[in-house]
């Protein structure tokens, strides 16, 4: 065991870290900052990403026939530590990245690959997901959009929810139910939609936090090309399983990170907030409960080094790794919560100059409602725990 | 970055679990908890594996492996509650012993089962001040006081015995057939780990540390043996977890095994995720403690804390699932259950480890965010 940085990741690190402090724009999305928005913002994110890639972050474990950096696994995840602490900008299409991207290299023909990739990696082209439904949320395998065959297109029909990055996107992947007739998990194909294709109309969905971060897709007869079909027709439910691989794996990284972040700041409100004249940092409740955050954030640290380092000796993510969404959440909430206490009764104020940074932890602790629900709710991987690795007998 | 099992640590941990599967299954140590404890001479048998001397260099008799060995057999004798005096012999003492030799040889055999007496009445580890002097009384010079949760004690032949000397604290090696000396059992609730008092009245001992070097060898111990502990709790919990577990995949009611409710499926996946949780921080605390690395006391107290936590839930939620047989004393489930309510009271329960983190956090000067 080894809990140190080998010297050729030590070197990448230092490489990144100074890249990021000579390029990364300051002060990026913090409370009070300008924010840069709409268009403005999308242009400067996808020059970001072209920058970041040409400087060698972006695609570090892709091939390098596809653009890739063919760089080991362990960079990735340096990568992604790095760029979340020093609060740089992310990549602009992080669907595409993560998501999109792995799933074509698995399943992609040589085609898609050639098409797809690279435009991923440089932020020309940005992706977004199709997979929930007003009626397949936990049981994505009852969806009903409609993808018919009509000669050399699917002809898609139906309506999508829970997508993000949707009104930039150029492209959607998503999961469509191509043959009624099929049991319900064989019956599914897996698609590349061109998001600006005639019949495909984009609502944002407004969040409990007042902000529109993810969007409702309506797709009415939109033709979408056979060779955009990922994997073979009818088998649509397994590529879906390697993106949401995916989508763990790179999350777990990243949201550990965030929690990092936001415990940092949640340290820093304690210290300088004062309560009934002393400071929120000396109460012995908030003491404890930081200490207990602080703890559960580095468990998740070390499991998602543990679930990494399994990955990189067998090929395969270790079974803990599994664990790390559903404690995130838990953490998250927990944390945000506590800012909300600390703040007092400035935790009624959404904004302005009298609210605690602009209200920001008021937005934050909203927004985690929705961890323990999007990506998998916490009842859901509690039972796939129960069921895949502790081997308890099926609850349906 | 590698925290993965290295192959000495897997064989290390396979050759312990078919020891102890062997020689200590639950129904032996259940009949010597509930007897006259764990035999003295069965120690010699357990030396012999090289497990006293696992983490002694090679020139002493030792194996030459490090503090995270000691942890992965730490977990495998928290998982079959092994009755003997691994903690104090080897973790809590032996490293204390290294100016003297010849002890760290009679202990790495197995002929000397030590422990360390360090705490006052109110089982509190202090930081300078302990509960026994070290000077004059009646014109005799000696170690004067009583030390109290003095683990294994009445196995013990030698005691590590911190004390206040004239020159300030330091660590005396006292053999335990003086007639200065004189003991008394502390009858505790997990009776595979005893306490006793011990009181000294003019006790010879000979000088292992004085000054700093004593208090920095005493931390050091500390946070090993929290470390230790992590591991032995992850141990308990992870059969308590498997007990739980097959009992809901055979136990029926109402026409179904009862894993297959979720109430009862949810929360051995719960326990799971606080078990991975803590097992982490020991791959953590372990490397840190045995690197003596600058992060190895709040690792060490970040371990404890969440592992002993996670081993008294599980096994509460293990006695849960199993129903009324899971709260007879014939069940074996309520051994586990009082040994991590064991580890959890020795050296600091959960909130008294982590107000050590919090002041890590918190007081520090000037406002630099705290990453590590």
């Amino acid at each position: 065991m080894d809990l140190r940085d080998s010297p050729d990741e030590a070197a990448f690190r230092a490489r990144l870290r100074e890249w990021l402090a000579a390029n990364a724009p300051a002060h990026w999305d913090q409370p009070g900052a300008e924010r840069l928005e709409g268009a403005e913002r999308l242009a400067f994110l996808r020059e970001w990403s072209a920058r970041l890639y040409a400087a060698g972050f972006v695609g570090l474990t892709w091939p390098s026939e596809y653009g890739g950096y063919d760089a080991p696994l362990s960079h990735h995840l340096i990568f992604l530590e790095e760029m979340g602490r020093s609060g740089a900008p992310e990549h602009v299409t992080p669907i595409g990245l993560g998501m999109a991207g792995p799933t074509i290299l698995s399943h992609g023909t040589e085609a898609q690959k050639a098409r797809y990739l690279r435009p991923i990696l440089t932020g020309e082209e940005i992706w977004c997901q199709g997979f929930s439904e007003p009626e397949a949320g936990s049981d994505l395998a009852s969806l009903r959009t409609r993808a018919e065959l009509d000669g050399d297109h699917y002809v898609v029909t139906g309506q999508k929810v829970w997508s993000s990055f949707t009104h930039e996107a150029d492209f959607c992947i998503l999961l469509a139910r191509s043959d009624p007739a099929a049991p319900r998990h064989s019956g599914l194909t897996y698609l590349i939609v061109p998001m600006r294709a005639p019949g495909v109309e984009v609502r944002p969905l407004r969040q409990i936090t007042g902000d529109a971060e993810f969007n409702e897709i309506f797709l009415d007869g939109v033709r979408v090309p056979v060779e955009n079909v990922i994997g073979r027709p009818g088998e649509g439910w397994n590529v879906a399983i390697t993106t949401l691989m995916y989508e763990r794996a790179n999350l777990a990284v990243m949201l550990t990170v965030r929690l990092e972040i936001a415990l940092s700041r949640l340290v820093d409100l304690a210290r300088t907030t004062r309560r009934r004249g002393r400071r929120a940092a000396d109460d012995p409740l908030v003491r404890d409960r930081i200490a207990e955050l602080w703890t559960v954030l580095q468990a998740l640290r070390f499991t998602n080094y543990r679930a990494l380092s399994t990955l990189m000796s067998t090929g395969m993510p270790g079974p803990e790794g599994s664990i790390v969404k559903l404690v995130w959440a838990d953490a998250n909430q927990r944390l945000t919560k506590l800012a909300l206490e600390i703040e007092g009764p400035s935790a009624m104020l959404s904004g302005g100059e009298h609210a605690v940074q602009d209200g920001l932890w008021q937005r934050l602790q909203l927004r985690s409602r929705g961890n323990s629900i999007e990506g998998g709710t916490s009842e859901i991987l509690r039972q796939i725990v129960a069921e895949r690795i502790l081997a308890l007998p099926r609850s349906r | 970055m590698d925290l993965s099992e290295t192959a000495e640590e897997s064989m290390l941990r396979e050759q312990a679990r078919e020891f102890l599967r062997a020689r200590y299954p639950i129904q032996r140590v259940a009949s010597i908890a509930d007897g006259a404890g764990f035999d003295r001479h069965a120690w010699q048998e357990v030396a012999a594996l090289g497990w006293a001397g696992i983490s002694a260099p090679e020139d002493a008799g030792g194996a030459g492996l490090g503090f995270v060995e000691e942890c992965v057999l730490g977990e495998e004798l928290g998982r079959a509650l092994f009755p003997g005096p691994f903690l104090t012999t080897v973790v809590l003492t032996l490293p204390a012993l290294t100016g003297a030799p010849d002890l760290v040889k009679e202990v790495v055999a197995g002929e000397t089962v030590a422990t360390l007496a360090w705490l006052g009445p109110s089982g509190e580890p202090g930081a300078t001040r302990f509960p026994i002097g070290a000077g004059l009384a009646q014109d005799r010079p000696g170690l004067y006081g009583s030390a109290w949760f003095v683990p294994d004690l009445a196995l013990a032949d030698l005691a590590v015995v911190a004390a206040e000397g004239p020159a300030g604290p330091g660590l005396w090696a006292v053999r335990l057939d003086q007639d200065t000396i004189s003991r008394q059992d502390l009858p505790t609730v997990d009776t595979t780990r005893r306490l006793g008092a011990l009181f000294l009245e003019g006790a010879l001992g000979r000088a292992l540390a004085q000054g700093s070097d004593a208090e920095r060898l005493l931390e050091h111990l500390r946070d090993r043996a929290l470390a230790f502990l992590a591991a032995e709790a992850v141990g308990v919990a992870s059969r308590a977890l498997e007990m739980a577990v097959e009992h809901a995949r055979t136990r029926e009611q109402f026409g179904r095994p009862i894993g297959a409710f979720q109430a009862v499926s949810q929360s051995l996946a719960d326990a799971y995720a606080e078990i991975e949780s803590a097992r982490s921080l020991v791959r953590w605390a372990a490397a840190s403690v045995a690197a003596r690395a600058p992060e190895s006391a709040r690792a060490a107290a970040a371990a404890k804390a969440l592992a002993s936590e996670a081993a008294v839930r599980t096994c509460e939620r293990s006695i849960q699932v199993h129903g009324g047989i899971g709260f007879t004393w014939e069940h074996p489930l309520h051994r586990y259950y009082k040994r991590a309510q064991w580890i959890q009271a020795f050296l600091g329960w959960p909130a008294e480890l982590r107000a050590r983190i919090a002041a890590s956090l918190l007081d520090g000067p000037g406002d630099e965010n705290e990453r590590v």
